[in-house]
């Protein structure tokens, strides 16, 4: 009799099962995202008085939809890439020249203004066929053998683009890329208006609020589209693979065109991103996407751990934090540092001595790898690491335990 | 050849199978064919072949010569993911579960092969997707409990006792709705009662008109279960007999017990 009047006076926040969810740690931490998401872009307007800041989460936002792309790839099915970049220029390029001026010099004589929302999609395909091309002949290479061939490819992308000058622009690089356009927008205080209105026809024109909220949909539209294909059919088949492949193609998995899926999904994440890039920064030139893009989103995905999309959003904008906001604040920390601890004569250039702050400068790659070394030996499984990861340290690590209690009892 | 039943019956032939290995011979020249519906078991010393045989018949190795086929199918060369479409399951030697997924996905990953979601389905979870997993997820668990460690459906394949992730290993194979199953040493490792356990599953498989093709070492599991023995020794097929007949040949007493003196 009791049990139906209890169920009666549940509370809102029973029924939502809220108290589960945040005991679900990764739903937990797509809410805080999400608020973050929400407060942060209103919390930096009003302090700072700029939207600087909004700008650099909308740069972010690129990292974090490359890393949960790289993550189909090396996280669920265990396939190192380190050409990633390559497929993030390709859709920048592909977004770049069908938007803007470029192709009117080339041999085609005839500049093309495609839509954004349009070249976003053709963008992710073209990016997903290259994925699917580079895949193909190589996806039958195992562990080193691929990582060797991938970085191959994206060591020779950005010499393509830099080299067919004809059609690119080469170093010149392509510029005056069109911005996105919609017909109709919420304009209000937070953009500089005084009122809230709609706005007709309304063009991006580099308003970085316009691109925060493109992004952070981006990202959302990735995340469930990620999510879903985790659990599924094509999802498992994934860890099949990473798990042991020669027990998943007995189980009737075909290796070859999972792992190809794989490479072409992740491929077409960094494909979308690249046509989000170029229209952000309006602007595409090969050095865009050096070796140094592909290890930066890898670590992203390491660091934040693998597998686990949350992980990996939250190591892309911990990683993108400390390269773009800590080390570069470094010198002049440690400039006013010295002169408050007393120290000051060491900021003077001095003969070879360039001061304090240009020491600092110079060595600021030794900081970033001290972090990140620092960072692996304080949390190996990564910031938020998937089940599987944990529990495969945790394997390790008994194994390891057991192998020195042998010794110790053999000895 | 004259007592060998028509092709019909015969679920799976091998025909004069060869496999070398540069120039070692691993599997020489074996012909032998398995009955619908009966227990097959195939025995030898170790380094007989026998592992050889299975990953020929399961398109791991390609056949340097001779041909295997299977329900009137000539599937001599195929994929191995092919040979597990066609209704061909195995489990192996040495257990290859996948360790960090729970058993009921690794017993899910078996249904692979009769799932029908394609990639739209999954990443737009499509509610026809959603009805799919559903049932799969429900298959999954009638397998976990037909083999009987339904209770461990959600721990990683890595935690669970031997004797258990061998039991996973078969419902893993059985998710896959074969029509022969392959068992590479099922009872490897058992106790005499976990392998009294053993016999009672593989009937119950054949209850789900299953065929059951068995490498086995342990001769009170291979007599009590088969119907029919091969048996192989250095890759050459020696006997082949009801398990009384194979028990009384002369050149598996001397295979396995060496020429007495």
């Amino acid at each position: 009799m009791t049990e139906p009047v209890a169920t009666k006076q549940r509370s809102v926040f029973a029924r939502l099962h809220l108290r589960e969810r945040i005991r679900d740690r990764d739903q937990a931490i797509y809410g805080v995202l999400l608020i973050v998401a929400v407060v942060f872009p209103l919390a930096s307007l009003y302090a700072t008085d700029s939207t600087f800041l909004v700008s650099q989460a909308g740069h972010a936002g690129t990292f974090v939809l490359l890393a949960i792309g790289l993550n189909v790839v090396v996280g669920f099915a265990g396939l190192l890439d380190l050409g990633y970049a390559a497929f993030f220029a390709i859709g920048a390029y592909t977004y770049a020249l069908f938007a803007s001026a470029q192709l009117a010099a080339s041999p085609l004589h005839h500049a093309y203004h495609l839509p954004f929302w349009l070249m976003m999609f053709v963008g992710l395909f073209v990016a997903a066929a290259f994925g699917a091309v580079l895949g193909f002949p190589t996806l039958r290479l195992r562990g080193d053998y691929l990582a060797i061939v991938t970085l191959g490819f994206g060591e020779i992308v950005p010499q393509l683009f830099l080299n067919l000058d004809q059609w690119t622009g080469g170093i010149n690089a392509v510029g005056g890329i069109d911005q996105p356009t919609l017909p109709a927008w919420i304009t209000g205080p937070w953009a500089g208006a005084n009122d809230i209105a709609i706005v007709r026809d309304f063009n991006f024109s580099f308003d970085p609020i316009a691109y925060y909220v493109l992004i952070v949909i981006l990202v959302i539209i990735a995340v469930i589209l990620v999510s879903n294909l985790y659990r599924s059919r094509l999802g498992r088949a994934w860890m099949a693979i990473r798990e042991d492949e020669v027990a998943a193609a007995a189980m009737g998995i075909n290796t070859v065109t999972t792992k190809l899926l794989a490479f072409a999904i992740g491929a077409s994440f960094s494909g979308f991103a690249g046509a989000y890039y170029g229209a952000s920064f309006g602007l595409v030139s090969p050095d865009s996407f050096l070796f140094v893009v592909s290890v930066t989103v890898l670590v992203m995905v390491v660091l934040g751990g693998m597998g686990n999309i949350t992980g990996v959003i939250v190591g892309a904008l911990v990683i993108y934090f400390i390269l773009n906001s800590v080390i570069p604040s470094l010198p002049a920390a440690v400039e006013s540092f010295a002169s408050t601890v007393g120290l000051g004569s060491l900021n003077d250039r001095n003969g070879d001595w360039p001061g304090l702050a240009g020491e600092t400068q110079r060595l600021q790659f030794l900081v970033y790898g001290l972090i990140l070394v620092l960072m692996m030996l304080l949390r190996p499984q990564g910031i938020f690491p998937s089940r599987v990861r944990e529990q495969e340290l945790k394997h390790a690590a008994v194994l390891e335990e057991e192998t020195v209690v042998e010794q110790a009892q053999a000895g | 050849m004259s007592q060998q039943p028509a092709a019909a019956d015969n679920i799976l032939e091998l025909t004069d199978l060869t496999k070398r290995f540069g120039g070692l011979v691993a599997v020489d020249n074996v012909s032998l064919h398995i009955k619908r519906g009966e227990v097959f078991a195939l025995i030898g010393p170790n380094g007989a072949g026998k592992t050889t045989l299975f990953n020929n018949v399961t398109g791991l190795y390609q056949p340097t010569s001779g041909r295997v086929v299977f329900d009137g199918r000539d599937i001599t060369g195929s994929r191995p993911h092919e040979v597990a479409r066609w209704g061909i399951a195995r489990t192996f030697q040495n257990i290859r579960l996948f360790d960090f997924m729970t058993c009921l996905d690794n017993v899910r990953v078996g249904r692979h092969v009769r799932m029908k979601a394609k990639l739209w389905d999954s990443l737009f979870k499509l509610p026809r997707e959603g009805r799919e997993e559903e049932r799969v997820t429900e298959e999954a668990m009638e397998l976990l409990r037909f083999v009987g460690i339904a209770k461990h459906a959600n721990q990683y394949a890595r935690n669970l006792p031997y004797g258990q992730q061998r039991r996973l290993e078969i419902a893993r194979a059985l998710a896959t709705d074969p029509k022969l199953l392959l068992l590479d040493e099922p009872a490897a490792g058992f106790t005499p009662q976990e392998k009294v356990e053993l016999m009672k599953l593989v009937k119950k498989i054949l209850t789900r008109g299953i065929t059951v093709f068995l490498i086995e070492h342990d001769m009170k599991v291979v007599m009590g279960i088969s119907e029919r023995i091969v048996v192989l020794d250095h890759g050459e097929k020696i006997a082949e007999g009801s398990p009384d007949e194979v028990r009384k040949d002369v050149r598996v007493i001397e295979a396995y017990l060496g020429k007495s003196a």
